[in-house]
Formats: C-alpha cells, structure tokens, sequence
C-alpha cells in the first residue's frame, strides 16, 4: 500500500509538473467569468422586462443544468484523457519495466495510479462545480436547492470514466483507449434518452434491454443525480404531473434522486472495474 | 568447449547457493519461440555475459527473469526464491534496454522515487542518492529535468537508479549502447567496482569488445537456445602470437618447435603459445637472421568466436552442456 501512495503522489505530482492543474484551474475561471456574464445578461434583461422571479428562477436553474451538462462531458473527456495513457504510455516509455521490477505489486501501479488521477479529477470537478453554481447564485439571487449532491454526482461521474479509462489504459494504447472511453460516455447518455423515451411509449423490452447495457457504465444514471441536485421544486412538480413519463425521457429533468441501489450499484462498479484494471495488468507482459 | 557450470565453485556466498539458475526455462508466443530451454546458472559475485544475435531471446529471457513476463515452462530461482518473487526484488537493480524516465522529473528525484519503490530506508536515501549520481557522474545535473537529458545521460541515470541500494544483483541490458567511448570506459570501471563490492552483475551487450573485457562468464545464445557458454578464457581459446616478419626462412625448423606454424603473407602465426614464450620466439629470428616489424599477442577475440558460431547458413547447435542431460544443471 506504501508504494501506490507513492505512486498517487507521483500521479499528481505529473500533474502540477506538466500544466495540467494550472491549465484546468484556468479554464475554470474562464467558463465561470463567461458564463456568470451571459446569465447576469439575462437575469437583467428578464427583469428589465418585468418577467417573475418565478420564471427567473426555472430559467436560471436549466442555464445552470446546461452549464452542468456541458462540464460533465468536459469533465468525462478529460477523465478519459487522463487515465487512457495512465499505465499505457509507462509500458510504452519503458517506465513500467523499471517499476515493476521493484518489489511492488502491479495493483500497486493500478491504485496509485487510480488515487493519483482520482484526487485531480474530483478537486477539478468540486472545485470548477461550486465556483459555477457559486457565481450564478450571486449573480440571479437565486440558487440550486442542493448544490453539493449536483457537485457529488458530477464528481462521481468523472470517478466512472477515470475508472473505464484506466482499465483500458492496462490493454489498450493511450488513443484507443481514449477514444474508446469517449464513445462509451455519448453512447450511455443516448442510451438514456432511448431508454426514458421506449419506457414512455410502452417499448418496456426495449427500455429494459437498454437499462442492461446502461448497468455497464453508469455515468447517465449518476448524470440524472446532477439534474436532480441542480432543478428547483418548480420543475419538479411539473414532471410528475401528467406528462412527467414522457419528461423522465428528457436528460435535463429528473423528478427524483438516483435510487439508493443505483449509487451502490455505481461505487460496486468502481470497485469491480478497479480490480478487473488489476487483473489485467497482472496477466499483461511488460 | 566448456566446462560443466556447476563444477564451478560458489563464490562468497554463505548460503553455497548461485544467484541464479534456471532449468529448461522456455518462452512460446503464438508465433514464435523466444526462448526454447534455457538451462544456466550464474555464481555470486561474478560479472556474467549473456550474448547473442539479435533476436536471440536475451531481453525476453532477462524479463522472465525478473518476473516482467512469464515463462510458458520450466522454472528458475533468483537470489534463492522463485522467478517474479516480490521480495527478492528488493535485494535487485535493473537497468531496462529501451526506457525513458519521466522527462518532468529532476534526476535526484527519479533516484528518490526508485528509493523508495525499493523499500529502502528513509535514513539511507540522502546518501544512497548521492553516491548514485557521483557513480555515474550526474552530480552537476541532479537537479536537471531528464526531459533535457540526452540518451547517455538518461543511460548514465538509469545505471545509477539500477545500482541504488547497492542490490545483491544487477541486471543491465545493454548498458552502454547510448554511451560514447569515454562513457562506456566508464561504465566498464562501474561494473567492476560493483563486482569488487560482491554484487553480482548480469550484462546483457551486443558490444562484444565490452563483454571481452569485463565479463567472467558468458553464455551465448541463439534462437532461444544456449550455442556456447563458459568462462572467457576457456571461450576465448588457446593464447597465440602473430608476428610480421621477413627473413625467417632459415628460422623455419627452429620456430615450428615452439607450436603449429601458420604463414600469411608476411604475417606468421604460432598457435597454441604460451605468451611468456614470445621473447624466445623473437630472438630465435633475431639469430636466423630475420627482421621483425610487429608482434601481437593475441587469442580469439569473443568477435571472432561470436562469428564463427552464427556465419553458417545453419544455426549453430545448441551447446551440448546446456542441455538438461548434462551435468551442467544447476546441482
């Protein structure tokens, strides 16, 4: 356990040395500044106008959700990114070979590597999240009902792909694998969709079929706990009137949290990708 | 051509056990067979030479050895436990034959984090650290990015990291194919020193001079398999002298008493002779009468035995010592 504490420190310590904190911090600000300024822009204009702050309030919540929506693929990419040449480009550059033969385990290089990556990405997330939802409740006056479960998920979220890139990061070089672990976010988040939208019309097979192959990668179901964290009761109440089936379809609504079994279905999944990451880098020649 | 390895005596080893044997070790892919039974034992405290063509096997057999890859048969014990124990790491160093350190690394922290990998203690690194880069001449750049480094000195770094908590045995593959000739004088006169030290040195080299001159031992192997082994003076063959003269006619029945004659031109060869003997050999030309213009001692260059083993169009056959039915076997 000693070593992949190295190794996360290592990990992060890759990350401050090659920009990539300081790239993502910045980032950050910038995506705050511009989109703060785009939704004081309308919150004036809308008052301006002399709409209700109730209206005000639905508006600024699904800027928001987009905002959010647009970070958890940023998110999602970046995750993927980070871990696809985590172990790839060590056995590539021969890094691998050389810390291998050390007197560590290989689940130590897949952990420490996991830490490492996952204190980046969630510091990221957390980090960029508040600040946005931060911004824009100062600015509308008006805020999400529960920011740090939106802020939680989002992070989550981030955790599958970082975990999905990392596995494929063992087999896969660092392109395949990224690309790999990109297609699988779209499809899962279409898969939603798809499957919201079979479950209205009464295509139960479909949906079923479909919420099967969603149990593969989780992120749309941890997506739906974003949605939820960040849509005032307003819009609430209007998905559970009469067309709530069919707005259950639509990925920026979400009437209620992700079960319970969701959630520890998704940290079970860490957990099982983790080790199958493990499994496979021991039966892998270096 | 070699005598049966384990009539070799064990070398300052308390325990009377090598550092390492294998028995039949062998490595299939799908495709081909990178190593085909490879039955070697390598003593404590020696410097051992694992030579071949390209392709022959060697890095496959070094990862097989440090437990990189697995073999598909047989078995080996390095250091006493089996091939790819986590433990009898600690007591290892390794420099690997394509590598390239993280490049936004300092070079003192690459030492710092192959420190502590190792399990070294936390008192020790400062020292261990130092004396890595004052061995292999980096003490300048130890604050440097090795992103900055060229190939020699990334090499330099990586026998540094290799040789750091000074291991029971070091395996280096090929470790100075970056190095220019100073470097690679240098690296010679590292090996040694860590011999002197009763570390066990395994080299795996192309450069065959390089073995020639600083190994004790060697195997040669080709496609998978053991063609020759033994100690370099055995592998070497029979001490010899080629002199240029002119004159030596009348020398003739005089000089063939010392051994064989051979005539090339001016040149005249005298093989087997002992070297001590060559002062006679010049003055029984001097009295014939002849004049000399170079005298070179010399044996088989390990080139030149390298050569004669893998001119052919057929593969040299394998050693018959490395085979299991000889008493070569690891006892």
């Amino acid at each position: 356990m000693q070593a992949a504490l190295t190794l996360a420190r290592l990990t992060i310590r890759e990350a401050a040395r090659r920009k990539l904190i300081r790239v993502l911090a910045v980032l950050s600000l910038v995506s705050v500044a511009l989109t703060g300024l785009g939704v004081s822009a309308l919150v004036s204009s809308a008052r301006d106008e002399g709409a209700p702050e109730l209206l005000i309030q639905i508006g600024v919540s699904q800027v928001l959700i987009f905002c959010a929506f647009m970070f958890s693929f940023i998110l999602a990419m970046t995750a993927g990114f980070l871990a696809a040449p985590a172990i790839a480009s060590d056995i590539e550059s021969g890094v691998a070979q050389a810390i291998l033969a050390r007197p560590i385990r290989r689940a130590d290089l897949v952990v420490g590597r996991w830490l490492g990556l996952a204190v980046v990405i969630s510091a990221y997330a957390i980090g960029s999240g508040l600040l946005e939802i931060g911004v824009v409740t100062l600015i509308a006056g008006v805020g999400p009902p529960l920011p740090h479960v939106a802020v939680a998920f989002l992070a989550f979220e981030s955790l599958i792909m970082l975990t999905l890139g990392l596995l494929l990061s063992t087999r896969f070089s660092a392109i395949a694998g990224g690309a790999i672990t990109v297609v699988a976010f779209g499809l899962t988040w279409i898969g939603g969709v798809i499957s919201g939208l079979a479950g209205a019309l009464g295509a139960t097979g479909l949906a079923a079929l479909i919420d099967a192959a969603r149990i593969l990668l989780p992120t749309d179901a941890l997506w739906r706990g974003v949605v939820y964290g960040l849509e005032p009761p307003l819009a609430t109440l209007i998905e559970s009137g009469e067309f709530g089936s069919v707005a259950s379809a639509n990925p920026f609504f979400a009437t209620e949290p992700p079960p319970t079994i969701i959630v520890i279905g998704a940290v079970v999944w860490l957990a099982i990708v983790i080790g199958l990451a493990i499994w496979s880098l021991e039966r892998r020649e270096i | 051509m070699s005598p049966p390895a384990g009539q070799t005596p064990d070398v300052a080893d308390g325990q009377g056990r090598p550092a390492l044997e294998t028995t039949e070790l062998t490595k299939r892919y799908p495709t081909t067979v990178a190593l085909a039974g490879l039955t070697m034992r390598v003593e404590r405290g020696e410097v051992f030479g694992f030579l071949g063509p390209n392709g022959a096997g060697k890095t496959t057999a070094v990862k097989l050895l440090l437990g990189l890859a697995r073999p598909t048969s047989g078995s080996g014990r390095l250091l006493g436990a089996p091939l790819g124990d986590r433990l009898a790491r600690q007591r290892i160093g390794y420099l690997p034959e394509l590598f390239r350190y993280q490049p936004w690394l300092r070079a003192h922290e690459v030492l710092a984090l192959h420190c502590e990998l190792a399990g070294l203690e936390r008192a020790r690194r400062p020292a261990e650290i130092e004396t890595a880069l004052a061995t292999v001449g980096l003490t300048d750049r130890a604050g440097d990015l090795v992103g900055g480094f060229s190939k020699g000195m990334q090499q330099r770094l990586g026998l540094g990291v290799a040789l750091l908590g000074r291991p029971e045995i070091v395996f280096l593959d090929e470790p100075t194919s970056a190095l220019d000739p100073v470097g690679r004088v240098n690296v010679r006169s590292i090996i040694a020193a860590a011999r002197d030290r009763g570390t066990t040195v395994f080299l795996n080299s192309h450069l065959l001079t390089e073995v020639e001159r600083v190994c004790d031992r060697v195997v040669i192997v080709d496609r998978g398999r053991v063609v020759a082994q033994g100690r370099m003076d055995e592998l070497l063959g029979e001490p010899a002298v080629r002199i240029r003269a002119t004159g030596i006619e009348s020398a003739y029945s005089t000089l063939a008493s010392f051994g064989p004659l051979t005539r090339d031109g001016d040149w005249l060869t005298i093989r087997p002779l002992d070297p001590d003997r060559v002062p006679e050999v010049v003055d029984a030309i001097m009295a014939a009468g002849g004049r000399i213009f170079a005298v070179d001692p010399t044996r088989t260059s390990l080139e030149e035995r390298f050569l004669d083993l893998f001119s052919g169009d057929q593969p040299p056959k394998p050693d018959p010592s490395s085979q299991p039915s000889s008493d070569s076997r690891p006892s």
